[in-house]
């Protein structure tokens, strides 16, 4: 989230899109209720009727996969309108950026596109620079190769009929949520997009959320409060999970991962660090070195040294152009090409597209380690169903996990608070923290290589990690210290001590810091995340802004990019709801994005301090799919074309290529339907905890699929009936849930039916039903790669007769 | 003065929160259920549920209209079920004078089934269940062992939308007005249910036959005058 959950209150107007917020973050409603009270407008736009839907003003359906050209016709409605920030636009975004020859887009398809690689040459993106090397710009939007004038000509074909035609929504309500969400253009209204998996799970997911960044942009809306772009995470520390580098391309702190084009620490910090020429660009990623410095002074301690490049010489490097996401190491998994792992909290027989593929790739590993609160279908892959375990030649050990409340430490949530909590019980029986587990894997490897030696044992013995588990340490390592006494201006820091913030990091090695994000967390004052401090000044009080509560990345920031919520002067554009205001001498509210001056003194920054150019970006070149996000199909998808170009779906999403990785071709009559797939209230993730939990199981006990009355009747189907789901890769048992709350929808003037089916259910709870991911396919964004798990083609029948269903 | 409930259905997200929280507070164990093609799950109340979230979709005027009701027992101001119990066994039902609970305790296993089953038919809202296994006849407490201990119940302590109040009836129906003049606003069918005669006050949005069967009240209390013509015969066969 730019914002946080409280902030959710001051909107004016809530769109709710690609998330069913109510049902799987339910305490966000408490937010959007107090918003609502308030007279916030609260609009649902989902294929499904929802329990969020429930408590909107309006909800409006539309087929999945086709949220950009929703979002599109939006961008459209606000330029055509002029309902834009005008101000905020101009001077903070790259709306007056001039773009260089290169660029072109032409019937679906940007410049630089190598039918090869299903890549774009990125360079022919660039902006066109002047002579001192800086973006030109032309401030009068006039100029018509600048990107306000090139976005206009880009969304001029969004025109309502085709967004109509193609996303399934009514003319008229396009026109009520564009109404209703562009008014939040004026300058003292603010609206948030409340997003989540239902905008990631596509093969155009970044697209998705961009589009959403430039309407938001457009309107003013990023860094205010009641604004921003609120990704609503999932499990309750799945963004500290991220900032921390669950995802292979990635080291703590969002720092690019090693790879063997750069050989040594000044190659990586060359390509990594971005460079501005101009002067009022604050640039912050090209602090990278002292962060990265920072980081393996962390990671290797005195064994990390000047001539090692702090140890990057010892880590591992990836390999450019290899994807290492889960689909693909399946994918090597299922070749043949992978002897064993570790499974840590994750159920990929359950919730990896394609689950037949993966549960069939698993059988070639010889080792498999698990560390589980439950049994799981990845800790008992090797007797599913169908399966004779005597031809499994996998090993399976299973480590047993503690449960949440029988550990202390961190979580972030989505807001970027990062909270202690503390242990309530002992863990049960021989179950451990996964943290204590890994050290202790860690620690009898790192024995064993003293011992023995080995290839390469370097790395393993130069690693500065305990081999005692303590999350206080852990925390104040996040944090940093010092490794030796330093000078740094008029002040002296003694080796040792804890440091103030990442202002102060060093890339000589004279800083540790796990993760340069959170270094403030744990500084001289101690650990922040305990505080439970509700105190707060009148105008933090008006917005709901608690300092003192916890503490939040970076530096204590509640509200990103907030700079950009005032004029150019320093006041805030909504007084009633100022996130920060400049007093004549400092920035009073919340912690400002650095505290230079006002731009209209001249000494100031532009606000977005993480672009290189410093400008929100309305266009934004660093993506692999398109600087405009432009509407494509699923892979699945039930049209054979589209109004908007001759390019049917992505040009460079991602493709799992296998035989059992099988895609319906457009608008295949032999899966008529669209499926999309989706979490529940009551059922976390995968389910293996959730299952087996029998209060929540005994709520929602099997597997579902919701569908229309119309779809029913065509089938012969009736409520409570059981069906079977057939896509191009799976056959899946599910329980018919016949509602209104699904609708047929009309696109391009033919009824297309949608059905809907949790993922959380699977074979280990007996009679449950098994995984929904049987059905979907190995899609992917080509940005992320997260797997098109929300849109594809699926077939239903009536069952004869179901094996994995109680039915009695 | 009693403790009174406001539930706000208006707010309700049908998150059934309240539900498990319930569940747990009281140890009470899961009973089987199966997906019949309703969220709604268990189907009714159980001797192991005393709160359930009714789901309830209608189609008015080309709108969806999906409604949620948390029902649990209303702590009657004058409880028809005690009325009933008492004729049976004393102190089967009792209440707790300081909060208005009414409390169902073990000395409802010394009520027959039929006995039993006539303290369900009297309750206007069909809630009381029997444990076939023990006897016990039970329903919601109103947690009183937290309300006791200065806690609100579980059910309100777990809601997050502002569905689920509790305090003392005068705040409760203050509390209820003003929500019933700004929801009538969106919703000009919207009314408060028995206020007069009911703790346990819900504001629903749509006609009340809408929500579920027993939302609507099945009869008027009885007096004990009444109750004693309608169930002469069983009494005298308790006492003859
Ligand atoms: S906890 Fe509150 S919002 Fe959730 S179901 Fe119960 S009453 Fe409704
Ligand atoms: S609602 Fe039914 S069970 Fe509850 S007090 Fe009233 S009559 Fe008794
Ligand atoms: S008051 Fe207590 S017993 Fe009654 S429904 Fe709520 S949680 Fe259950």
């Amino acid at each position: 989230m730019t914002n946080h959950w409280v902030d959710i209150k001051n909107a004016d107007s809530i769109l709710i899109m690609g998330s069913n917020a109510a049902e799987h973050h339910p305490i966000s409603f408490k937010w959007v209720l107090k918003a609502k009270d308030k007279g916030a407008t609260v609009m649902h736009i989902d294929p499904k009727f929802s329990r969020t839907s429930a408590r909107s003003d309006f909800h409006v359906p539309l087929r999945s996969g086709t949220d950009i050209a929703f979002m599109g016709g939006m961008i459209k409605y606000i330029l055509d309108n002029e309902a834009y920030q005008k101000q905020y636009m101009t001077e903070y975004t790259n709306a007056a950026f001039i773009v260089g020859g290169d660029y072109s887009f032409k019937d679906g398809m940007f410049a630089g596109y190598d039918a090869k690689t299903r890549t774009y040459d990125r360079k022919k993106w660039a902006f066109a620079l002047d002579e001192n090397g800086v973006p030109k710009r032309d401030k009068t939007l006039k100029d018509p190769r600048c990107v306000f004038q090139l976005m206009k000509k880009h969304y001029e074909r969004y025109d309502l009929d085709k967004v109509s035609a193609i996303t399934g929504v009514s003319k008229d309500n396009l026109l009520k949520v564009y109404k209703t969400y562009a008014a939040t253009g004026a300058p003292d209204k603010s609206g948030t997009v409340m997003y989540a998996l239902g905008w990631t799970q596509h093969s155009v997911g970044v697209q998705n959320i961009r589009s959403a960044a430039i309407i938001q942009l457009l309107l003013g809306n990023i860094g205010v409060a009641g604004g921003g772009i609120n990704a609503l995470r999932g499990e309750p520390n799945v963004q500290g999970s991220t900032d921390h580098c669950i995802l292979w391309h990635i080291l703590p702190g969002y720092l690019p991962v090693p790879s063997s084009q750069w050989q040594n620490l000044d190659e990586y910090n060359k390509a990594n660090t971005p460079v501005s020429k101009d002067p009022m660009s604050a640039n912050w990623w090209g602090n990278r070195p002292k962060y990265m410095a920072s980081l393996l002074k962390g990671w290797f301690g005195d064994a990390g040294t000047k001539e090692n490049g702090f140890g990057y010489d010892l880590l591992p490097k990836v390999e450019p152009g290899v994807d290492y996401s889960y689909m693909y190491l399946f994918q090597r998994m299922y070749e043949g090409k992978i002897k064993g792992g570790f499974v840590f909290g994750t159920n990929p027989c359950q919730s990896v597209p394609n689950s037949l593929k993966v549960r069939k790739a698993m059988d070639n590993l010889d080792w498999l380690v698990v560390g589980e609160v439950h049994h799981t279908e990845t800790s008992d892959f090797w007797h599913r169903p169908g399966v004779d375990p005597k031809k499994i030649k996998t090993e399976v050990f299973l480590l047993p996990s503690c449960q949440r409340a029988e550990k202390g430490g961190t979580i972030s949530n989505s807001g970027r608070w990062h909270m202690w909590h503390h242990k309530a019980v002992d863990p049960m029986g021989e179950s451990k923290p996964m943290g204590q587990m890994i050290v202790e894997i860690f620690d009898a490897i790192r024995q064993k290589y003293k011992k023995d030696g080995g290839a390469f044992p370097d790395p393993i013995l130069a690693l500065d990690l305990p081999g005692d588990y303590d999350p206080d340490y852990l925390a104040k390592k996040i944090n940093g210290w010092y490794t030796r006494d330093v000078v740094d201006g008029d002040k002296t820091y003694k080796k040792g001590d804890q440091v103030k913030n990442f202002t102060l990091l060093k890339d000589d090695g004279s800083t540790i810091s796990l993760n340069w994000l959170y270094s403030g967390c744990y500084g001289p004052d101690g650990n922040l995340s305990l505080r439970r401090d509700l105190s707060q000044d009148e105008m933090q009080a008006k917005i709901g802004l608690f300092p003192k509560f916890s503490w939040c990345w970076p530096v204590n920031r509640r509200i990103l990019y907030n700079r950009a919520s005032v004029d150019l002067e320093g006041k805030p554009y909504a007084p009633e709801k100022a996130v920060i205001a400049w007093n004549g001498e400092k920035w009073i509210g919340d912690i400002p994005d650095g505290g230079w001056p006002p731009m209209a003194s001249g000494k100031g920054k532009y606000p977005f301090i993480m672009q290189t150019e410093g400008h929100g970006q309305l266009y934004g070149p660093g993506r692999m799919d398109g600087p405009f996000p432009e509407h494509y199909e699923p892979a699945e998808t039930p049209v054979k074309s589209h109004p908007f170009s001759k390019q049917l779906s992505s040009p460079v999403m991602k493709v799992i290529k296998s035989d059992m990785d099988v895609l319906a071709k457009p608008g295949d009559p032999k899966y008529p339907i669209v499926l999309t797939t989706y979490s529940m209230t009551e059922h976390w993730c995968g389910g293996g905890d959730t299952r087996n939990t029998p209060p929540l199981l005994e709520a929602e006990p099997q597997l579902y699929v919701e569908m229309s009355h119309e779809l029913a009747k065509e089938k012969g189907v009736k409520n409570g009936d059981a069906v079977i789901l057939e896509s191009a890769r799976g056959k899946v048992e599910a329980i018919a849930m016949v509602t209104i709350r699904m609708r047929p929808l009309n696109i391009q003037g033919k009824t297309v039916h949608l059905v809907g089916m949790p993922f959380c259910f699977g074979w280990t709870t007996p009679g449950v039903g098994d995984a929904t991911n049987r059905l979907t396919p190995s899609v992917g964004d080509p940005n992320t790669t997260i797997p098109e798990y929300k849109a594809c083609l699926v077939n239903l029948k009536k069952a004869d007769k179901v094996t994995e269903l109680n039915m009695s | 003065m009693a403790k009174s409930f406001f539930v706000d259905t208006s707010r309700c997200t049908a998150c059934r929160g309240c539900q498990v929280a319930c569940k747990e507070w009281h140890g009470h164990r899961a009973v089987p259920t199966r997906q019949r093609g309703s969220h709604q799950n268990p189907p009714e109340l159980t001797p192991f549920n005393f709160k359930i979230v009714h789901f309830n979709e209608h189609m008015i005027d080309g709108r969806v209209e999906w409604l949620f009701f948390p029902e649990q027992c209303r702590h009657c101001v004058t409880a028809p079920c005690k009325d009933v119990a008492d004729m049976y066994v004393e102190g089967a039902i009792v209440i707790d004078e300081p909060t208005g609970a009414v409390l169902y305790t073990d000395k409802t296993k010394e009520l027959t089934i039929d006995q039993a089953n006539e303290v369900k038919e009297t309750c206007p809202y069909n809630i009381p269940r029997r444990d076939e296994d023990t006897g016990l006849v039970t329903k919601c407490d109103m947690c009183i062992d937290r309300v006791q201990a200065g806690m609100l119940p579980i059910c309100v302590k777990t809601c997050c939308t502002g569905t689920m109040n509790f305090g003392e009836r005068d705040a409760m129906l203050k509390l209820a007005e003003e929500r019933l003049a700004s929801v009538k606003k969106t919703h000009p069918k919207a009314e408060l249910l028995d206020v007069d005669a009911l703790n346990v006050i819900y504001l629903v949005t749509q006609p009340r036959t809408m929500y579920y069967e027993f939302a609507e009240r099945k009869a008027d209390p009885m007096t004990r005058k009444q109750l004693l013509a309608k169930f002469g015969k069983p009494v005298k066969r308790l006492f003859g």
